[in-house]
């Protein structure tokens, strides 16, 4: 498949970028001055030389003929990938005003797309035949998965018997207890290959003293964090949808294994959060036939961008995948029929009443959802003393947001669009509230990302 | 979200308070409700409070809205093309790279491309994509230079977020009519209303909105209030006089000379100065003309100062300050300041019929010609007369007007701005021609952009100069930053020879020649992408 004719947009661009740093870097290399030698062929791939600081230039080739994602390369030594000489080349050529011109790739760059091609093959062949050279052994699969689900249910069990000794002593208690020994409860866990219990009891942790009402917060978690343990515990007496639900919210991954549902994916948002070892890229679908929503996740180490990047606004027509677990979001991306494309498409909407009512009936597959994306329909963003709150434009009802979110750009972003008149907002309702992550003017006009 | 339990099958009220407080005493203390004292109350607390906590969240309402903003006015500009819109978002992203990163590369610097990038869509009267406005806001508070442009093309919407976000207050304050949606003159009430419950920047935006368009109701709504308003507030309202001054402003100006804060007098005696036909003008006129005599026994006659021996009560009545800053004579200080305020028309009759040119030219005696010059232009650059800028600007190929003389570049590039701009561009160009670039600066800051051809064409000569002179670029970093800015972009062209990198002779700097080529490839980069910039926006 190749991309001729379709060239990007800076935004599609940019959003490929591993860090702010890197984009701001990328748009100085945007210009025609360090680059020599540029062109593009029909075939898909991008090449230049830019001159760094060494003595030799940096040979950059980008490959955009596969549809699932581009594939570079760079003779600099950044560790970022991509590094800037790859988004200042491509923002060149996103530019489309002829500093790229379409050529015949000189040798070098002949040499460097092979390389690529071959690449993205060899990853192509490994990726199918992964889980078969996996299955070679089932015999020795089954006793490893044994091996650690008697561990996951041993920390369960530990587990269980911390959180009745909280509850015996009490909660006031934790406040003096420090965080070192959630850390190590945390830690535990992650021994006992939980990581889905350790991130909660990290959670928990850091509940105590974290402002008004914390203890029924962490009364709360500390509830459902049994409820999961039970629920583990007892998986096998539980539905075959709520134990899939239990498996992945205990830390235990499975693989997509639904069925491909085709369809145009509108890209509704995407948004990274990052800690010390990790970047979590979370991309919200929207299939315009199904009328569904399905979020994709990909993990990326500190300093590089996940894959793909899929900038809000553009629509995909793609497969994707359910991953097992009653009213699971989570999907994963099969294949592409086409690069993304800018669309007018929008998301079909519902009231706040509606949106609460969603949230609550998807607790009932997973209790332990902290949030369902919905579309709201036609409602104002409004001021509620120092906290916001989307309200029905034609009704008296209204989502509050959560405190954290009026400090946030996207926030006065969403209050400038609407201006005081009725929008449409995608977002992740929940019990902390409603947390905007794109809108649609009343009127024609883009989607504008909030996050 | 409202706490509001399912009304169906709900449980007993008070059960999760119960349990809330079972779990923060400890079940050793309380027993939770429906259990049994003894070592199963944890779970058994653990299992109703994780039935309860997910029964709470799935049976959430939506809160009751709260009372919504007035909807924000209309802007009836036409929208951006998408392609400036786009590019406004890549200026408006666009942050200083690290501190301290010395030379400057060859990349345009989009940061300083934004004010001319607003200049040219408030030109074409665009209206700017809702959804940019909040970092428009966020630029304008960061650079008071870009205010004005970035707050008019941000437009009502602007207005009306900041009256929801106290960060952005200053716009209220900075732009005219605030946010008020413009109460007209029928709304009399409405601005009565205003002015005497609103906030200060809203009172301030008022005033300078009604001054505007209807002068006396604004001195009217303003000597209303006036002997009640704070001293500090009394010095911003009498600042926006400022704007539009004009002869009707007299008496209540003149009141103002007897207030009791010293720096309302102060702006008040500075703002009846630049009314050469308002009584203070006259009477600072005479003084001054009693300090200042033409000496016709001298061959060629000159100009003889005697400055005042005291500063009397009438002269502070008139806002002279008596005491002078460390360092300064009593009497060369009171002598600046009554020549200042004195009508620059009154010289001429006084010294024998002279044009300003002639009056400029004579000598004067006893070391006063620089106070004497210094005070006339600040009197030129007050009274915003051309004529006498002229005169004492002087020709700009002069020997002196590139060195330190009785007038400073300073007091130069102020008096500049008292020209048209075709006659200000012409003299930087013929300054720049005779000095060269080292003084240009301010000079430069002083003139339209872009630049006039002729003013063009000596800033890249002279760089082009400087350049085979054997400097480095950095020194001239500041012109060649103005010159990105300023410079026409069809003169792009024209630079195209300057972009190699010139073979070292031996008498350049190491590497020189390099670092000027890189200088001119942004130079010239960054006038191709203001080009494209103007073309998004259909201004060719």
């Amino acid at each position: 498949m190749t991309q001729q004719g379709v060239r990007w947009t800076a935004d599609q661009v940019l959003a490929l970028a591993p860090d702010a740093a890197s984009r701001n870097a990328s748009g100085e290399l945007a210009a025609a001055g360090p680059w020599s030698e540029v062109g593009s062929s029909d075939e898909g791939t991008v090449w230049g030389l830019c001159k760094g600081s060494g003595s030799q230039p940096y040979q950059t080739v980008v490959d955009i003929s596969d549809a699932s994602g581009p594939a570079y390369k760079c003779g600099c030594p950044s560790l970022k990938s991509p590094c800037k000489h790859v988004l200042g080349l491509l923002l060149l050529w996103a530019d489309g005003d002829g500093v790229v011109p379409e050529a015949k790739a000189p040798d070098w760059a002949e040499r460097c797309t092979a390389q690529l091609r071959e690449r993205t093959r060899e990853k192509r062949t490994a990726d199918s035949s992964g889980p078969a050279a996996g299955i070679a052994d089932p015999e020795a699969a089954r006793r490893r998965a044994e091996q650690r689900a008697g561990r996951i249910t041993a920390g369960a069990t530990e587990l269980e018997q911390r959180l009745t000794d909280l509850l015996r002593g009490g909660l006031a208690g934790a406040e003096q207890a420090g965080y070192e020994l959630w850390e190590e409860m945390a830690a535990r866990m992650v021994d006992a290959q939980a990581p889905g219990l350790a991130s909660r009891v990290r959670e928990l942790g850091a509940i105590p003293s974290s402002g008004s009402g914390w203890p029924v917060r962490l009364l709360e978690e500390c509830a459902l964090l049994h409820l999961l343990d039970q629920g583990w515990l007892r998986r096998e007496h539980v539905p075959d949808g709520l134990a899939a639900t239990v498996r992945s919210r205990v830390g235990l991954s499975a693989s997509a294994d639904g069925p491909p549902v085709r369809d145009r994916w509108l890209v509704l948002a995407q948004y990274d959060t990052a800690d010390a070892r990790l970047t979590t890229r979370r991309i919200w679908l929207y299939g315009a036939r199904t009328e569904r929503a399905v979020l994709l996740l990909s993990y990326g180490a500190a300093g590089r961008a996940p894959e793909p990047a899929l900038p809000v606004g553009l629509a995909l027509d793609a497969e994707v995948s359910a991953y097992p677990g009653a009213g699971q979001r989570r999907a994963a991306l099969g294949g592409q029929f086409g690069p993304p494309a800018p669309t007018e498409l929008r998301p079909t909407g519902m009231t706040t009443a509606e949106a609460a009512v969603r949230y609550g009936e998807a607790l009932r597959d997973d209790p332990w959802l902290e949030s369902v994306p919905v579309t709201l329909e036609q409602v104002v963003p409004v001021p509620d003393g120092a906290d916001w709150q989307l309200a029905d434009a034609g009704g008296d009802t209204a989502l509050p947001l959560p405190p954290a979110a009026g400090h946030r750009p996207g926030l006065w972003r969403l209050v400038a669009l609407s201006g005081g008149a009725p929008v449409k907002v995608f977002g992740e309702c929940g019990h902390r509230g409603f947390t905007p992550l794109t809108a649609w003017p009343a009127g024609p006009g883009p989607a504008v990302a909030l996050c | 979200m409202t706490r509001t339990p399912a009304p169906a099958d709900a449980p007993v009220p008070g059960v999760w308070e119960e349990l809330v407080t079972s779990a923060l005493l400890g079940t050793d203390r309380r027993t939770p409700p429906g259990c049994e004292p003894g070592p199963r109350a944890p779970a058994a607390l653990l299992d109703a409070a994780a039935a309860e906590t997910v029964r709470r969240r799935a049976g959430l309402c939506p809160a009751r809205a709260a009372r919504r903003p007035e909807p924000a006015p209309k802007d009836p500009r036409p929208p951006l093309p998408a392609a400036a819109a786009r590019r406004l978002t890549m200026l408006l992203a666009d942050r200083p790279g690290p501190a301290g990163g010395g030379r400057r590369g060859a990349a345009p610097d989009l940061m300083e491309l934004l004010p001319q990038w607003l200049a040219t869509a408030n030109a074409r009267g665009f209206a700017a994509p809702p959804q940019t406005v909040p970092a428009l806001l966020d630029a304008a508070r960061g650079r008071t230079d870009l205010r004005p442009a970035a707050l008019t093309f941000a437009g009502p919407r602007s207005l009306w977020l900041a009256r929801l976000n106290p960060d952005w207050r200053f716009a209220l304050r900075a732009t005219p009519g605030g946010g008020t949606a413009l109460p007209g003159p029928e709304a009399t009430e409405r601005v009565r209303r205003l002015w005497e419950e609103g906030l200060f920047a809203e009172r301030v935006a008022l005033l300078a909105s009604l001054r505007a368009g209807d002068p006396v109701a604004a001195r009217d709504l303003l000597a209303s209030t006036w002997t009640t308003e704070r001293a500090e507030d009394r010095l911003m309202f009498l600042d926006s006089l400022r704007t539009g001054l004009e002869p009707p402003d007299e008496p209540f100006l003149e009141q103002a000379l007897a207030d009791r804060s010293r720096n309302v007098r102060a702006t008040a005696a500075e703002l009846l100065s630049a009314l050469p036909a308002s009584a203070l003008a006259t009477r600072m006129a005479a003084r001054a003309m009693t300090c200042v005599s033409l000496d016709r026994a001298l061959d060629p006659p000159a100009i003889a100062v005697e400055a005042p021996h005291e500063c009397d009560a009438g002269m502070e009545r008139d806002g002279v300050v008596a005491k002078p800053p460390s360092g300064r004579g009593e009497r060369s200080w009171w002598f600046g300041q009554l020549l200042e305020a004195a009508p620059l028309g009154t010289w001429s009759a006084r010294l024998g019929g002279r044009t300003p040119e002639e009056i400029v030219a004579l000598p004067v005696t006893d070391d006063w010609r620089s106070d004497l010059h210094a005070a006339w232009c600040r009197a030129a650059v007050r009274q915003r007369d051309g004529a006498w800028a002229r005169a004492l600007l002087g020709a700009p190929t002069a020997p002196e007007a590139g060195g330190p003389g009785a007038v400073s570049l300073a007091e130069r590039a102020k008096l500049l701005g008292t020209l048209g701009a075709a006659e200000r561009a012409e003299w930087v160009a013929g300054f720049i021609a005779t000095h060269g670039l080292s003084e240009a600066f301010q000079l430069l800051g002083m003139c339209g952009v872009p630049w006039a051809p002729p003013l063009g064409r000596a800033v890249v000569d002279a760089l082009n100069i400087a350049r085979d002179a054997g400097s480095y670029p950095w020194s001239f970093s500041g012109v060649m930053g103005l010159a990105e800015r300023c410079l026409d972009p069809s003169e792009a062209s024209r630079l195209d020879g300057l972009l190699a990198i010139p073979d070292e002779t031996e008498d350049a700097s190491p590497g020189a020649g390099g670092y000027w080529a890189e200088a001119f490839q942004r130079l010239v980069r960054t006038l191709r992408l203001r080009a494209a910039m103007a073309e998004e926006m259909g201004a060719g």
